[in-house]
């Protein structure tokens, strides 16, 4: 399991817009680059990542090899009620993982 | 400027070469920069389905000088309400002159409160950026900027 860093404020106030910050650790090898034996490394990056809000698709991103190792991604939703985060990376070499997070609206 | 210019040729070089030679010249240095360019601008029709993106309503923050292109933050802003009628449905990240001219496709909606957001990119070279948001009324807008790089992305091995 890749580690991930992610930054949800733990309540927010009904239609209250916040901002979510993604972090996980992936080489994002880009396909490009040759390796320490001199042969041009297979890319491995990740390629979609999703953020649904009880259940409902509330963000989506395509990564392309230009985006950074351990890839990055802050973006923003309205706080409409409480539920659930669940942030979904998918990549090549059948890469796939999945964290949950728990947002309260008061 | 023209006249020197013209006395030179006269001067030591027979009649009409000259002009020819700075035209090879231009069109070599000139030819990587517009492939560069018409690969950028064929990925943003693929984004756009062939609309002209206008200019405006978009910002496009990233650093104008860079040290190292293997991380570079990035943030796109586009202005707009966020409502039903009126949002940003998907914002799309190119770049000239990386090995692929996709950087990132972002897909929001009314529910994200505002068109916002933020990533780090690996830079290839200096090159120019362009950021383009899809309204949800099929028209398009775009952002650019020109980066500065010192050292590039991808060159260790």
């Amino acid at each position: 399991m890749a580690r991930t860093l992610l930054r949800i404020p733990a309540t927010a106030a009904r239609g209250e817009v916040v901002e979510i910050r993604t972090l996980i650790q992936h080489p994002m090898e880009t396909g490009y680059r040759p390796g320490a034996d001199g042969t041009v490394q297979p890319r491995d990056i990740i390629r979609r990542f999703t953020c649904h809000y009880n259940n409902r698709l509330v963000f989506e991103a395509a990564l392309h090899p230009a985006i950074a190792a351990n890839p990055f991604l802050s973006f923003t939703i309205t706080a409409a009620e409480s539920g659930i985060l669940v942030f979904t990376w998918e990549g090549d070499n059948g890469f796939a993982q999945t964290e949950t997070r728990a947002l309260e609206v008061v | 400027m023209s006249s020197l210019f013209s006395s030179h040729c006269r001067s030591d070089a027979p009649a009409g070469r000259r002009p020819f030679l700075g035209g090879l010249l231009a069109i070599a240095l000139l030819r990587p920069a517009a492939a560069a360019t018409e690969t950028m601008q064929a990925a943003i029709r693929g984004f756009t389905g062939g609309v002209a993106p206008q200019p405006g309503g978009v910002t496009l923050d990233i650093p104008p000088l860079v040290e190292n292109g293997n991380a570079v933050p990035l943030t796109v802003e586009a202005e707009s309400p966020m409502t039903e009628a009126d949002h940003i449905r998907a914002i799309g990240i190119f770049n000239e002159r990386n090995p692929q001219p996709h950087v990132l496709t972002a897909v929001l909606g009314p529910w994200s409160g505002t068109a916002r957001i933020g990533t780090r990119i690996r830079l290839a070279t200096s090159q120019r950026l362009v950021a383009v948001a899809a309204l949800n009324d099929g028209s398009f807008r775009f952002a650019e900027a020109q980066v500065v790089v010192t050292l590039a992305a991808c060159v260790e091995g």
